[in-house]
């Protein structure tokens, strides 16, 4: 029931990689983590995968919303990777699904 | 000895209006709807509506100085249906929710005219099959999800024509 983030970074590119429940409680941080990357001087583009997240709830969709507003501020891009299916389902039913950029990985 | 029953065998839950306990009410509600026989994809469906209800109520129904009141669960299990029943004691709500809470984000709306929040009522009309909100003193999130079986839902079951 918690969330655990890794960052991996380099020049230009950070990777946030989520894992366990993103909600109320968990979002914050999960949100602080992500800003911090795309306020970070030099990186064009922040990742986040999303493979091993087991729950996302709207807190989830109002976080991407607010860090794609804030991708559009400083001129980064911003990315989403390996949606687990209930996560798509999520992405597919509030309508993020067609306003986020989905990065399609190897495996699919 | 079997006993015929018509009314509900109900289930009772009681938090703290805290963010904290918003994964117990989802880990019970999973419980509940799994002795119900529903499916992976219909207890995930159950568990998200039952997690943006409790979470509506910790972050709108009290005021973060004030002590934290309480949400209560009821999970009335029937024969053909789970109704879940989230209660909060807050403020209840100002005016009914508006057409905008109720609908999804629009591909090729301005990145700008997209709020960050209100998606949770859209998401529990759209997760389950009846929704009935009432709100005065506090608000009142009443949810049913049918059983489907051999893919036919129940008898008495009205098709609404909110599904989705």
């Amino acid at each position: 029931m918690d969330l655990t983030m890794n960052i991996t970074r380099n020049e230009t590119e950070h990777l946030v990689s989520l894992s366990g429940d993103v909600d109320a409680f968990t979002g914050p941080k999960a949100k602080e983590a992500i800003m911090t990357s795309v306020e970070t001087p030099g990186v064009a583009v922040v990742v986040v995968d999303l493979s091993q997240v087991e729950y996302m709830d709207s807190t989830g969709i109002g976080i991407f919303i607010g860090v794609m507003k804030a991708c559009k501020q400083v001129g980064c891009d911003f990315v989403v990777q390996n949606l687990p299916s209930r996560v798509e389902r999520l992405f597919r039913i509030t309508g993020l699904y067609d306003l986020v950029s989905i990065r399609k990985g190897e495996s699919e | 000895m079997v006993q015929k029953r018509s009314e509900a065998d109900v289930i009772s839950l009681q938090l703290p209006s805290l963010p904290e306990y918003l994964g117990v009410a989802r880990l019970t509600v999973s419980g509940v709807a799994n002795r119900l026989g529903f499916t992976y994809d219909e207890i995930e469906d159950i568990k998200l509506a039952v997690g943006e209800a409790c979470s509506n109520a910790v972050k709108h129904a009290y005021r973060l100085e004030e002590e934290p009141g309480l949400i209560s669960l009821s999970f009335s299990i029937y024969p053909d249906r789970l109704v879940i029943v989230v209660t909060d004691e807050g403020k209840g709500l100002d005016r009914e929710p508006s057409a905008d809470q109720l609908a999804p984000l629009y591909a090729g709306r301005d990145l700008d005219e997209v709020e960050e929040g209100g998606l949770g009522l859209y998401l529990i009309h759209a997760l389950m099959d009846e929704v009935d909100i009432r709100t005065g003193d506090g608000v009142s999130v009443s949810m049913t999800k049918y059983v489907q079986r051999d893919g036919v839902a129940g008898d008495d079951r009205t098709i609404s024509e909110e599904e989705v």
